[in-house]
């Protein structure tokens, strides 16, 4: 019961001294502010790209030519080339749960159509393609084994490409010309936005792996090999048996070929991210301590400063325990409102940023918790002993203070 | 009738360093209910060191110390603090307010920190009744730097009346104030110790004091002298006469 009223006293002791109060949570204030900023930041670009692994497509698994640190020599993706459709075709035969095998060979090139030129990236694929990459077409159709067998001269136009060559009309049935050789334009998909690295997905032109190899280029091997896997448990399955069954292809030679999943992928690309957000975390968390500090000071201040004060409170009946709790409770309401303004301010300064910069933010509620808490306990922690001291004064010697 | 303070034999010495100071050396003393006891004697006489027991801030040496028939001499300071909070109203000469904050609310302190709380209501209710019973009632809203001395003592004294305390304690309640606003702080406890509150102050002033009714003299820590006052001057009396002398020095 007298904890109430001890609350609404410290209260209004905070409030007789304003400034002083602000400049003593300004610590806290900006400790606070920093962390829920760096963190609404880190995560709101950690789940912009989970959504991009995910527009990626269903339980891919990626397998590239080249292999990351085989003796000294890194190839990049796709680079030394060696996969071959007979890898391709092996995998979709003889690994059980791959239920979509796309061979994969890129290429950029200069594509011509209604007298416009545009630069783009061709990719050959198989008919898989669209279901492996979660990709609708949203007009036309994708083009069959039939086409990649008779070596079709047919595509499938991204939005891009579509919107830079056929602004005004329907691209389907229309001609779009790669490197001087006329494709047939069979479908056009639907807009999938800009990938893990930044690239447009929609600037592409596909085309049967089998037209790429042969028409485009003059190539054997393949830049990588995308298969789906039946479902999400089975995605290690497929992985390490496409491993294994290529190993045995290459007749125990070196592995020159890498396997990778879309998890894996994403933790690639926001391992930077979290790294980055560990060290913002624990940078900002030295300046919560540091307004724990700034607390503890000022608190030590005012504690001798109503030296005269708490003698008179003792004179009119307050015991120890209440001095201790009232002067704890001031701290406890500086950190914790700092902290509020903190998080507020932090909110803020990440939407700024969102704003300008055009990367997403968002304030996990967890931290929001985290940060509340933290900044309770930093009060109790730093007021505690001024509040002790406080509360061990003798009161003649309190009265007699000048 | 049980006395208010009932002292039997009382020691207080202090332990600094290497010299113990005997400040009070054996006084017994009765103070009945309604009495208005003026406790004097010069620096070093143990007045101020007996005040300090009386207000139950300090504990005796030796001795036995009654307050209102229970023996304060060994409560702990938690016990203490409760006493001073029921039973003890302290005025001081440096009045001792709260500063920025309103007479009122100056006032309402003693009422936080007891056992069972108030509502808000019933605590400004007590609070306002205490400044009407010192006329301040419509200065409640102001803070100590609005007010003069001797409005401050004024809001100091109904501090110390709003939890109907046995006992008010004065330590030289008008040492900064000046004749005019001296005279009426007396008024005002003329009138409380009227009504029946028990008051002991101490002052070195001579004239203060014959506005009580009982002069004890300290010297050495011990009782030296302890008379009814004889030629008791009367606070509106004497505020009267002041006034006249003015106009007479203002006519001359």
């Amino acid at each position: 019961m007298r904890f109430f009223a001890t609350i609404r006293l410290a209260i209004r002791a905070l409030r007789r001294n304003k400034m002083r109060s602000a400049l003593t949570m300004l610590g806290i204030i900006i400790g606070v502010a920093s962390v829920i900023a760096a963190v609404s930041i880190t995560t709101g670009a950690t789940k912009q790209v989970e959504d991009k692994v995910a527009s990626l497509g269903q339980n891919v698994v990626s397998v590239f030519s080249g292999s990351f640190g085989t003796g000294g020599v890194r190839s990049g993706w796709g680079g030394a080339p060696t996969l071959t459709i007979d890898d391709a075709k092996a995998i979709k035969g003889e690994v059980k749960d791959a239920v979509a095998v796309s061979p994969e060979v890129r290429d950029r090139s200069q594509v011509m159509a209604n007298g416009l030129n545009w630069n783009t990236v061709i990719m050959g694929e198989s008919p898989d393609y669209p279901q492996i990459r979660n990709w609708n077409i949203k007009s036309g159709s994708m083009f069959t084994d039939q086409d990649v067998r008779s070596i079709a001269k047919v595509a499938v136009i991204g939005k891009t490409v579509a919107d830079q060559l056929f602004p005004n009309e329907d691209p389907i049935g229309k001609s779009i010309q790669i490197r001087n050789i006329p494709f047939k334009i069979v479908g056009v998909f639907e807009s999938k936005g800009f990938n893990l690295f930044g690239q447009d997905q929609d600037d592409t032109v596909v085309i049967p792996y089998s037209s790429h190899m042969r028409r485009i280029t003059s190539r054997t091997f393949l830049n990588s090999i995308l298969v789906q896997a039946a479902t999400t448990e089975s995605i290690d399955k497929v992985q390490a048996d496409i491993t294994d069954l290529l190993m045995q292809r290459r007749h125990g030679h070196d592995q020159d070929f890498t396997v990778r999943n879309q998890v894996e992928l994403a933790q690639m690309a926001t391992a930077t991210a979290k790294i980055m957000s560990v060290l913002l975390a624990a940078i900002a968390s030295v300046s919560l301590v540091v307004g724990g500090i700034g607390i503890m000071n000022i608190m030590l201040v005012s504690v001798t400063e109503r030296t005269r004060e708490i003698g008179i409170r003792m004179a009119v009946g307050a015991r120890g325990r209440d001095i201790l709790v009232q002067f704890l409770v001031e701290a406890v309401t500086l950190s914790a409102f700092g902290g509020l303004v903190g998080i507020s301010l932090g909110i803020a300064a990440s939407k700024i940023v969102a704003s300008s910069t055009g990367w997403p933010t968002l304030t996990p509620f967890s931290w929001i918790v985290i940060a509340s808490l933290s900044s309770a306990v930093v009060g109790v922690i730093s007021g505690f002993y001024p509040a002790w001291k406080a509360s061990q004064l003798d009161p003649i010697e309190a009265l007699r203070y000048e | 009738m049980n006395p208010v303070i009932h002292l039997d034999n009382l020691h207080k010495t202090y332990h600094t360093g290497e010299v113990d100071v005997k400040a009070v050396r054996g006084v017994s003393l009765d103070i009945n209910p309604g009495e208005f006891v003026a406790l004097m004697g010069a620096s070093g006489s143990g007045k101020s060191t007996l005040m300090n027991v009386l207000g139950c801030l300090d504990r005796p040496t030796e001795g036995l110390f009654l307050l209102d028939g229970v023996d304060v001499s060994k409560l702990n300071r938690d016990q203490l603090a409760d006493i001073r909070n029921q039973k003890i109203g302290f005025i001081f000469q440096g009045f001792n307010l709260l500063a920025r904050t309103s007479a009122l609310e100056n006032a309402e302190l003693p009422m936080f920190y007891m056992r069972h709380r108030l509502s808000t209501e019933d605590r400004h209710l007590r609070a306002m009744q205490a400044l009407e019973t010192v006329g301040l009632a419509e200065r409640a809203g102001h803070h100590p730097n609005q007010l003069s001395g001797g409005q401050q003592q004024r809001v100091a004294i109904a501090r110390s009346l709003v939890n109907h305390p046995s006992l008010l304690l004065a330590d030289e309640p008008t040492g900064n104030l000046d004749s005019q606003t001296s005279i009426e702080v007396m008024g005002v406890f003329q009138k409380l110790n009227s009504q029946g509150i028990t008051i002991v102050m101490v002052t070195h002033e001579l004239d203060i004091a014959s506005y009580t009714k009982r002069n004890i003299i300290l010297r050495d820590g011990l009782i030296i002298s302890d008379i009814q006052v004889a030629n008791r001057l009367n606070a509106e009396t004497e505020l009267g006469r002041l006034k006249e002398a003015h106009q007479a020095v203002k006519l001359a």
